[in-house]
């Protein structure tokens, strides 16, 4: 059975990046005595472990053993659950994660951060258990060292292995045969084997899918534990399972003076004979029946859910073994009992995977774009044929109509197959929101600051490529409510408001675009503060008047920031500029509202996706250019007495209390000007960047869905423009990049560029002459 | 024994021509994905003359440039023969595609390397980095064009687009 395993590391990666996130969410939450909490954590750091030890990634193993047999103490609650571990633990969640980062791009890892929290993590480890055999108060925990004590002595002599292996009826299907774990088992020494055939119902109840069977083993061999379990690797979520030093229980047998410590041995020689053909099924006497099922028993109670990692190390209590021993049935019952929580705890570890799991499938996202190009295609064929249509309406032919009728249909179809496509690419947008828990809890105990994050609308899904490209401004935005918006408890105590401030982020739909809204209720923005600053950095005049609206708008424009001190976090003044410069190359807008003592609420709105939009075709000198819809404020006849010439350059036209630019594409884009009249011309006012400005055009023509196709791929970039689409001609049209142009025509910088650039035209490249 | 075992054995490349102001001028026909006639454009504001537009090629959008006016030849009416060769150029980081414009195709040879010889530095401005070799075939000169070369210098270096810092 040789596969080649590297095909299945990116499925563990992934896999693993995910249980660390498990992890990470899991601690920030942990209360003391959160059983189910610290039990998905510990099963995260299992298979993780389980995962790196099959791909051979033996620095992940040996760290994450560290963190789960911490985790298991914690668990079996002999370890008390205090802050300092918890931040050691989180703080090796980021180690795992790196030392994963390094297996998956191929290099070592040698973060000295990395050993020195492994240090950190032995030492938590070594002195809880110090003090565990330094105290003597308590017998049990007395009995427990010895019994350690002994384990260890076993563990380095053991002469072999007694595994009790009672898989899961379902095992069969999952394609894993028991008899080739067992040729494996018998690879590592001799092996004996005894089979229970008590579950096994009558004939006509029986289906031959399942497993009823399960196996006593007894493996004579000096080879390790972890030799043992790896042969279960892959069966171990789907069986219990339990591997007890063979020497150790018979000395604990003996000492324990159990009367049935013969039926170890009695079986063992009774079992001899068929060693090598494990699926012979013998008839058990019931009443060792009873001492297997039980001990089984009491050993899967112990180790929770078979997996701990270190051999269970406490023997059969007496008390237990005698209500094993008294009846069959009662043990059976309770092995149902464990069997059916397993299950449970099966689901239960399948819901935290996918909370909505209706049967998944991963697929690469390369072959999701190729499908969605391909239906990009599909909706441009469609409408080249849907023209070709309406130009025969005409032709007054029966047929026609018939063809008409089609791509009616046609046309439906293929906007339900790409509204259903384009649902692939749509993710909750809890990936994002999750990274956010960890970091306000590592940025507000920096600051010293109490903060309460809450989330809400985390499975509003939107776009995989906007949501990748939203989680750094999201970051900045989180960063700055922390630092500047909320208080220090001193500074929330004196101003009346409960000592820990709270943070809420909000996501949900509105009309084609996702709303994200954080608010905080801190101090709100200073309005005075930005004013002063606006002026002294020229960004404003002192007799402009402004509303407080524009004030707070102020904190977008580049190189503004009014933290006093500046530090690592936040204050360079990088951060609301660059924020709002992101989300806009989005096609998004961001806004602020702040009430003074009151806190701040910013919204941050966004388009679903963007592969496609909705635009407005527009010609002007002869060549057609699409603008997004969302950035048109209004369409409107322009008469001459609303427009003003300034300096007799420039144009403004007066849009109800406000005077707007007016843009003639024509000067930005170098095309030649034809009429420098725009009386009775067509104006579109946009908005973009944060400012509106009229665009003159010739002719409005329709209004459709567009598929936005990079320029950048073949070409490169290009200044005003954020991409191009093919319209039903077959012609390609450039779509308008509003805020872009705003910026091209009205920054006085880059109009000289533009007039130099004009001039040169054609001589760019002077080394093309002749 | 195939043509393509035919050509490696014997060390040699295969080219295809095309005319240009009366000159023939050679591509490694392994770059070239296919030859149309021309077809109008749709213009790209403020790029250089010499950048005609982009096309839609099967949902691909691809530049398209005027070799003429590239070389600072005297541009010239686009007639029946005028097409465009969409090659491939191989750029830092992808493949891309684009198109030609040229007067028109020529032939196909193969040539042997021990035929191809070093470009001369041509005079006057133009860039000779444009050119990657010579070869004489039937006694006429054709010119070998480093399509890499040319395709990526000056306006058709990508700028990186900014990122959040």
């Amino acid at each position: 059975m040789s596969i080649d395993l590297s095909q299945f590391i990116p499925t563990f990666l992934e896999e693993s990046f995910e249980g660390l996130e498990v992890m990470e969410a899991g601690l920030l939450n942990l209360e003391e005595d959160d059983a189910e909490t610290i039990n998905a954590i510990f099963r995260a750091a299992h298979s993780i472990k389980g995962g790196a030890g099959t791909f051979g990634f033996s620095h992940i193993t040996d760290f994450t053993h560290v963190v789960e047999t911490l985790m298991d103490e914690l668990r079996a609650g002999h370890r008390p659950f205090s802050d300092s571990l918890k931040s050691v633990l989180l703080s090796s969640v980021d180690c795992i994660r790196l030392l994963l980062e390094a297996a998956r791009d191929g290099i070592s890892c040698d973060d000295p951060q990395i050993k020195h929290i492994h240090q950190q993590l032995e030492t938590e480890l070594s002195s809880h258990n110090d003090e565990k055999i330094a105290d003597v108060d308590s017998g049990l925990e007395v009995a427990e060292a010895a019994e350690e004590a002994a384990s260890q002595v076993t563990l380095m002599n053991a002469q072999g292995w007694v595994i009790d292996f009672v898989p899961a009826s379902h095992l069969l299907m999952t394609g894993n045969e028991p008899v080739l774990l067992m040729a494996a088992l018998a690879d590592l020494g001799k092996l004996e084997i005894d089979v229970f055939t008590d579950q096994v119902p009558r004939l006509d109840e029986l289906n031959p899918e399942q497993l009823f069977l399960y196996w006593k083993m007894f493996l004579y061999s000096d080879c390790s534990e972890r030799a043992v379990r790896e042969v279960f690797e892959w069966v171990e979520e789907d069986c219990s399972l339990s591997i007890v030093p063979i020497q150790k229980l018979t000395d604990e047998v003996f000492e324990e003076g159990m009367p049935k410590s013969d039926v170890y041995y009695g079986s063992t020689l009774e079992y001899k004979a068929n060693e090598d053909t494990a699926l012979n099924i013998e008839r058990a006497e019931p009443d060792e029946l009873a001492s297997h099922s039980g001990e089984q028993l009491v050993s899967d109670t112990q180790v929770v859910q078979h997996s701990n990692p270190v051999s269970p190390k406490k023997a059969l209590p007496p008390e237990m073994a005698a209500l094993a021993q008294a009846n069959v049935a009662s043990s059976l019952e309770l092995a149902n009992l464990k069997e059916s929580s397993d299950s449970a705890a099966a689901t239960g570890q399948h819901g935290r995977k996918s909370p909505v799991d209706l049967g998944s499938i991963r697929v690469g996202i390369d072959k999701i774009d190729g499908l969605i190009n391909r239906v990009g295609e599909l909706v441009i064929t469609q409408s080249m044929l849907g023209q070709v249509g309406s130009e025969m309406a005409d032709w007054n032919h029966p047929e026609v109509d018939r063809l008409n009728d089609g791509l009616v249909q046609l046309e439906r179809n293929t906007r339900d197959l790409q509204e259903e496509v384009m649902r692939i690419r749509m993710l909750p947008i809890s990936f994002v929101f999750n990274r956010f828990p960890r970091m306000v809890h590592d940025i507000s105990s920096k600051l010293g600051k109490l903060v309460e994050l809450k989330l809400s609308g985390e499975q509003t899904e939107l776009d995989k490529t906007v949501m990748e490209k939203i989680g750094d401004p999201l970051l900045h935005l989180i960063r700055n409510a922390l630092d500047h918006g909320l208080e220090t408890p001193q500074e929330r105590i004196a101003a009346g408001k409960s000592e820990s401030g709270t943070v809420y982020l909000n996501a949900y739909h509105q009309g084609g675009f996702i709303i994200i809204q954080l608010e905080d209720d801190g101090r709100g923005l200073a309005t005075d503060k930005i004013r002063e600053k606006a002026l002294s950095s020229d960004l404003i005049s002192a007799d402009q008047l402004l509303t407080d609206t524009d004030i707070h708008d102020l904190i977008f424009m580049p190189g503004f920031s009014t933290a006093v001190e500046v530090n690592d976090l936040s204050g360079r003044g990088v951060g609301m500029d660059v924020v709002r410069r992101n989300i806009e190359s989005l096609g998004g807008h961001v806004a602020v509202i702040s009430e003074a003592g009151q806190g701040s609420t910013f919204t941050v709105s966004l388009p679903l996706t963007l592969a496609i939009l909705d635009g407005q075709l527009i010609q002007t000198h002869q060549e057609v250019y699409i603008i997004p819809l969302v950035s048109i404020v209004e369409s409107i006849w322009v008469s001459t007495e609303s427009l003003n010439v300034v300096a007799g350059q420039g144009c403004l036209f007066r849009f109800r209390d406000e005077y707007i630019p007016v843009i003639q594409l024509c000067s930005v884009f170098g095309l030649s000007n034809t009429a420098n009249n725009f009386t009775n011309s067509l104006m579109v006012i946009v908005e973009g960047g944060g400012k509106r400005a009229g665009l003159v055009v010739d002719e409005l023509q329709g209004q459709q869905q567009v598929v936005i196709k990079s320029l950048e791929k073949n070409y490169k970039r290009v200044e005003g423009f954020s991409g191009a689409t093919i319209l039903g001609t077959g012609q390609v049209a450039l779509i308008l990049d509003v805020a872009g142009i705003i910026k091209m025509a009205l920054d006085p910088l880059t109009k000289r560029f533009l007039h130099t650039a004009n001039k040169d035209d054609g001589c760019l490249s002077p080394k093309a002459d002749i | 024994m195939t043509e393509t075992q035919e050509t490696l054995l014997l060390d040699t490349r295969q080219f295809l021509t095309f005319i240009l102001a009366e000159e023939e001028y050679g591509l490694d026909i392994l770059r070239v994905q296919e030859i149309r006639g021309w077809m109008p454009v749709t213009r790209i504001p403020n790029s250089p003359d010499y950048m005609k537009g982009v096309l839609n090629l099967r949902g691909e959008i691809i530049p398209i440039i005027d070799l003429r006016i590239r070389f600072g030849f005297e541009s010239r009416d686009y007639g029946p023969t005028t097409v465009v060769v969409v090659v491939w150029v191989n750029s830092a980081e992808s493949e891309r595609c684009m198109g030609i414009v040229v007067d028109a195709v020529a032939d196909t040879y193969s040539i042997s390397h021990d035929e191809i010889q070093p470009a001369p530095s041509i005079s006057d401005g133009i860039d000779p980095k444009f050119f990657e070799a010579l070869a004489t075939m039937n006694k006429k000169m054709v010119v070998l064009l480093d399509l890499d070369y040319l395709m990526n210098s000056d306006e058709f270096n990508r700028i990186e687009p900014s990122r959040l810092q």
